[in-house]
């Protein structure tokens, strides 16, 4: 790529790597002036990375990083911000305890003598808000705000530092349709002014809605930059997952899944639930001893499907069937109790115990179920904890081992251990794949399996459409925080599954 | 959000490597107490010195351990509630209640002994269970949900007592705090006891490793099943009874329930006899054996520097460089500085 | 009103402190008197110059347990040095200067190293008291004229002939005013909210967290000795055993003057509401007389309870109603 005489951020040759990972390499990125330039891509792709080199979180290796024709180094979100290059994250960054103003110039408060003049700080950030189109009460304290106007908030501050690169970091996760038809106005009017504008989502009607380019990025690499208009969706998609067409497998059927597909009774049946902000209503039907996979690109609702299937998040709308029967979990117990397990997506936060040994991470879950008092002796622990170490091949000295000290692929091992240990009837499985070792991986998909043909439900939620091909009997797709489509049979293919994520929307 | 930002930096090898068990905890607080004694043992004339008198132990060790055992004893509750990452800074003020309690009901005529005993310990784990409700249901921070009974507690001591310091001479009662067995002071025995009961109730059965899962990690604990308020509650209501036995050993020892100085900041102590032997403030593990041997130092500590003719009031001094030495010792990021690993980890 | 829901806690400290005025006023003869009212600030001047630096470190989100602790230490080294031959002011400027220099260290664990603020300042409090007893085991009477004639009459404001506001009164208002404006109107004072508010948010923002998080406890050692100092004023003596629970006492008016344990949110007005009400209560009890002195920490302690309460469910209010909007369909 020349230079370009309209750039205003040029990255060439970018690298970052963490101990083990190779987060960025050699990635080039260019964002123009008046311009919105998406920057896409699956889990571990890297954007995170990226946007965290270029505010200063993180250090670059190697690479170049010019901003306006001169090379820049943030070493934090302040100097990145005196560089002109602000940032909005999906988790407004804001003190939701102060005002509107305050948060609008926290750090930069107008002051005379010393002293903050509040008035003066009052009218400042009513400019700021009013080179948005934004009318409000400044005085008003920021958590009185809808999440909607706290992102416009986060923006005006953004822009009050004289910011020539705005990132806006998944900034439509938490708002509606008129929320986001908002902001994409702010966004088209800052274009209009010459900005340029970096967008993070992964909501592709959106993508298409307000960005000019996308660059796509894969396992840290760059995969391409588009011109918006000139690039399908369909290709958008295969370019994001990482498969080109022509080169996918034909589709793997096995006879026991076309002949035992229509016959299953079915376990648990979603009829309409949904829940605001989460996930909109949806029927889904897991059937006895099934795999149904769960397809989508990253934040398309798959997670939030899976915990109001658990009992973490409760169901609004809607009723869930377990049996055949009614059943509504206030919490995980309950869940737990009527046969479901669940491995979550972020093993290190939502799963592990990691200061407890892998004993005592396995057998957290069945002497949970069982109760306080019905303790399983030690002797009955070792025996449980060395079958599945056996049947799971998780590498360790020891089952006194901390869990911290396992790798990612052995952790996940001790998480499905924990719940095979409860013989579960439903198995949700979400990203069990994700960040493990090649080897491992192959060991827990077989597992996966295995589990299937014992008679275990299985919700099988993977980025990796080939996993999800292989493994599913039927899958479901989701899109934008709500189901699009449900394919079986010879349906169930990679191009299938993102022709339906890639279809424009119906409504 | 992608692999790369959630991935941390390899842990620093040998140090966290290594299996944990119980007893390797020991080290830290048992290399200190140890340091403490071989310094008396050279400095401190008659340190080791025991004798028996009427079929009853005396000497310095024996002191240190009837004098600690009241800190003992909270320690035991203390580090389970400090295991769920919780604090109970009214443990003090319940131990004043407790000695109210009982020593109202024994002076009533016609009150059996097992029931003032009972009562006490009764309304100490009412006390409990009060902090227990508010932290586990209503979710109120344990430093502030503790606060309260800490600030009220006392005045309700003196509302037992109408104010007054009674003093109490039934047999039984005394015995408590003053009587021995088997050649040792029945506080060490009563302190020893509970330990074992503590043991029991924690490893023999599955409360210690929901305990030390909901500290750990309360989200994957309740991912799990585990009902974490329901075992905040219990953990707040278990360090109400130690409270009480301590109290019913305080107000026995001298005799009187003096509701203004009964148990006056042991809490503290409590809870630096619990950090000191390796439990983290943070919650998770809980040693109950190195708390034990936590509340041992501090009391040979106080002792050490009673026989050295230290005025008991500057005691305080080297009570605070030990907590400061436990706490930059706890201190990953201390740890991190000193061994130079210093790798700032911001990830999302 | 439910923009304003922060200032409810506020507002019902104010109706406390009112109700427990009117009620003292109608009760007892000479309770609503001007000496009375004077005295109320005379009193509480240095647990109110405590709480002051206490709301600082709580706004922030840490806590102090050092106060009591430092406030008696730095009273007995005033008395010592004193006593020692030093003019009052050297010694109250090294008395100051330590408490402060105090603060400054305990900051620096809690900030540098991560410390949780909880056993630094616990920490903190033994060695203090220690140290306190270290500089002079017993308590020590002043008797240079500075204290007994300046501070006690010559310092004093009259209002009429036989009444007048004591020098520890006016120490207070004037630290009370101070912090107003640190609090308020200065930068520093904002970033303690937002640090207390959401730290890491803070820290994106570019705030200095780790400069105000030492200067907090700075600020909170250096009233901690200003709180000493008056004390010495108030009684003409030092004594390393005084003040033991004082911290409790001052977090306890932080709390019932509406500030939010978490940090973030909360009003130095506020607080000296909570020091006036913990005063009114003390004086309602005096003037009744009969009434025993253990209902002091049930009557407190029952406050702190409704305000944690009341705040929890403002907390939680404030939050649906948020989440309601963010979320709206």
């Amino acid at each position: 790529m020349e230079n370009d005489s309209k750039a205003l951020l040029e990255i060439r040759g970018l690298a970052k790597s963490f101990p083990g990972v190779k987060a960025l390499q050699g990635v080039d990125f260019t964002v123009r002036r008046g311009e919105v330039h998406a920057l896409m891509g699956e889990n571990g792709a890297g954007k995170s990375t990226l946007i965290k080199v270029l505010t200063g979180v993180y250090p670059r290796d190697a690479g170049i990083v010019r901003l306006e024709g001169t090379e820049i180094r943030p070493t934090s979100p302040k100097s990145a911000e005196a560089l002109g290059i602000s940032t909005v994250y999906q988790e407004v960054n804001l003190i939701p305890q102060l005002s509107v103003a305050e948060n609008i110039c926290l750090g930069r408060q107008p002051t005379r003598l010393g002293l903050i003049r509040w008035g003066a700080m009052a009218r400042h950030a009513e400019a700021a808000l009013a080179r948005l189109d934004l009318k409000l009460d400044v005085k008003q304290q920021l958590s009185a705000c809808s999440i909607a106007i706290q992102q416009m908030v986060a923006i005006a501050r953004a822009l009050d530092v004289s910011a020539k690169l705005l990132i806006l970091d998944e900034p439509t996760s938490s708002l509606d349709e008129n929320e986001v038809e908002e902001l994409f106005k702010i966004i088209r009017k800052l274009r209009a002014e010459g900005l340029g504008i970096v967008i993070v989502t992964h909501f592709l009607d959106q993508v298409y809605a307000i960005a000019d380019r996308i660059t796509v990025l894969r396992d840290g690499q760059l995969v391409g930059e588009y011109e918006a208009a000139k690039l399908p969706r369909m290709d958008l998609v295969t370019r994001m997952i990482g498969k080109e067409l022509s080169q996918l497998a034909p589709k793997q059927t096995t006879e026991s899944v076309e002949a035992s597909a229509p016959k299953r009774e079915p376990f648990v049946e979603f009829r309409q639930c949904g829940r605001t902000g989460s996930i909109a209503p949806m029927d889904l039907t897991i059937g006895k001893g099934e795999i149904l996979g769960l397809a989508g690109l990253l934040g398309s609702g798959r997670t939030e499907t899976a915990r109001l299937m658990f009992g973490i998040d409760k169901i609004q709308t809607g009723e869930m069937f377990v049996d055949g029967k009614s059943a509504a979990f206030k919490s995980p117990g309950e869940a737990i109790r009527a046969g479901f397990a669940f491995t979550p997506e972020n093993r290190k936060s939502d799963g592990i115990i990691p200061h407890l040994s892998i004993r005592e991470n396995i057998v957290l879950a069945l002497q949970a179920r069982q109760g306080v008092a019905k303790a399983i002796s030690r002797k009955q622990q070792d025996e449980i904890v060395d079958k599945f170490i056996k049947v799971l091949g998780i590498s360790t000295p020891g089952p006194e081992q901390l869990v911290m000290n396992l790798s990612g692929g052995n952790q996940q091992k001790v998480l499905l251990a924990r719940w095979l240990a409860t013989q579960p009837r439903l198995l949700i499985l979400d990203e069990p794949t994700r960040g493990i070792d090649v080897g491992a991986k192959a060991e827990i998909l077989k597992l996966v399996q295995s589990l299937g043909k014992d008679g275990v439900s299985i919700l099988f939620i993977s980025s990796e459409l080939e996993e999800v091909v292989r493994y599913s009997e039927r899958v479901v797709v989701l899109r934008d925080r709500a189901k699009v489509g449900e394919l079986t049979g010879s349906q169930i293919t990679e191009e299938g599954i993102m022709h339906t994520i890639a279809a424009p929307q119906s409504k | 959000m992608s692999t790369a930002a959630t991935t941390t930096p390899a842990p620093s090898g040998r140090f966290q490597k290594r299996e944990i068990r119980w007893w390797s905890s020991l080290l830290w607080p048992v290399a200190g107490l140890a340091l403490l004694l071989i310094f008396n043992a050279f400095f401190t004339p008659n340190f080791f010195h025991l004798e028996v008198r009427d079929g009853r132990l005396y000497g310095v060790l024996v002191d240190i351990l009837n004098h600690g055992s009241k800190v003992m004893l909270l320690a035991l509750g203390m580090a389970l509630v400090i295991a769920t990452a919780g604090v109970d800074l009214s443990v003090g003020a319940v131990m004043a209640i407790a000695g109210a309690v009982a020593a109202q009901l024994i002076n009533k005529a016609g009150v059996p002994f097992p029931v003032v005993i009972g009562a006490t310990l009764g309304v100490a784990v009412l006390a409990g269970c009060w902090n227990g409700l508010l932290v586990g249901l209503f979710k109120v921070q344990p430093i502030v949900a503790t606060l309260i009974l800490m600030v009220a507690g006392r005045g309700v001591a003196q509302l037992i007592t109408d104010g007054q310091i009674i003093t109490f001479d039934d047999a039984r009662l005394t015995y408590i705090g003053n009587g021995s067995f088997v050649g040792l002071p029945f506080p060490v025995w009563l302190s020893m006891g509970m330990l074992a009961v503590t043991v029991v109730l924690t490893r023999k059965t599955a409360v210690g490793l929901f305990i030390e899962s909901v500290g750990d990690n309360q989200t994957a604990s309740t991912y799990s099943g585990i009902r974490a308020g329901q075992v905040k509650f219990l953990v707040y209501a278990f360090s109400g009874l130690c409270a009480g036995l301590a109290g019913l050993v305080a107000a026995s020892n001298i005799k009187c329930a003096d509701s203004n100085h009964a148990g006056l900041f042991l809490e503290l102590d409590a809870i630096l006899a619990v950090v000191i032997g390796g439990t983290s403030l943070t919650g998770g593990r809980f040693f109950l054996v190195g708390s034990i041997v936590g509340a041992l130092f501090i009391q040979t500590l106080t002792t050490t520097m009673y026989m050295r003719n230290v005025s008991a009031d500057v005691a305080p001094v080297p009570k605070a460089l030990a907590i400061l030495i436990v706490c930059v010792l706890q201190s990953p990021t201390a740890r991190k500085k000193m061994t130079g690993f210093f790798r700032r980890r911001n990830a999302s | 009103m439910r923009t304003y829901s922060k200032y409810i806690p506020l507002f019902a400290t104010g109706l406390v402190l009112l109700s427990l005025y009117l009620v003292g006023c109608i009760s007892f003869k000479g309770f609503g008197s001007l000496r009375a009212f004077v005295d109320l600030f005379g009193d509480n001047s240095f647990l109110g110059i405590a709480a002051v630096g206490a709301t600082f470190v709580i706004l922030s989100g840490g806590i102090d347990l050092s106060v009591g602790s430092v406030v008696a230490f730095t009273s007995i080294l005033i008395a010592s040095l004193v006593g020692h031959g030093f003019s009052p002011l050297t010694a109250i400027g090294i008395a100051l200067l330590a408490g402060t220099v105090f603060g400054t260290f305990m900051g620096f664990l809690i900030s540098v190293f991560e410390m949780p603020p909880f056993l630094v300042t616990l920490a903190g409090m033994f060695l203090a008291r220690g140290l306190g007893f270290m500089v002079n085991p017993q308590s020590l009477a002043i008797t240079h004229p500075f204290f007994l004639e300046r501070v006690a009459n010559g310092l004093s404001i009259p209002l009429n002939d036989r009444i007048s506001i004591p020098f520890t009164a006016t120490c207070y208002v004037v630290t009370f005013i101070i912090a107003l404006i640190v609090a308020h109107y200065t930068r520093f004072g904002r970033t303690i909210y937002a640090v207390g508010g959401d730290e890491h948010s803070a820290a994106l923002m570019g705030l200095p967290v780790g400069r105000t998080k030492i200067l907090i406890y700075t600020l909170s050692g250096f009233c901690s000795a200003l709180a000493g100092v008056v004390f010495t004023f108030y009684t003409q003596s030092g004594d390393p055993a005084v003040c033991v629970g004082l911290e409790l006492q001052a977090i306890a008016a932080v709390v019932i003057g509406g500030t939010l344990l978490s940090g973030g949110v909360g009003f130095m007005a506020g607080t000296a509401m909570g020091v006036l009400i913990l005063g009114l209560i003390q004086n309602i009890l005096n003037f009744k007389g009969n009434v025993s002195s253990w209902w002091t920490p049930i009557i407190v302690g029952f406050l702190i309870l409704v305000f944690i309460l009341l705040q929890n469910a403002v907390v939680l209010v404030s939050k649906r109603f948020g989440g309601k909007l963010g979320a709206a369909g």
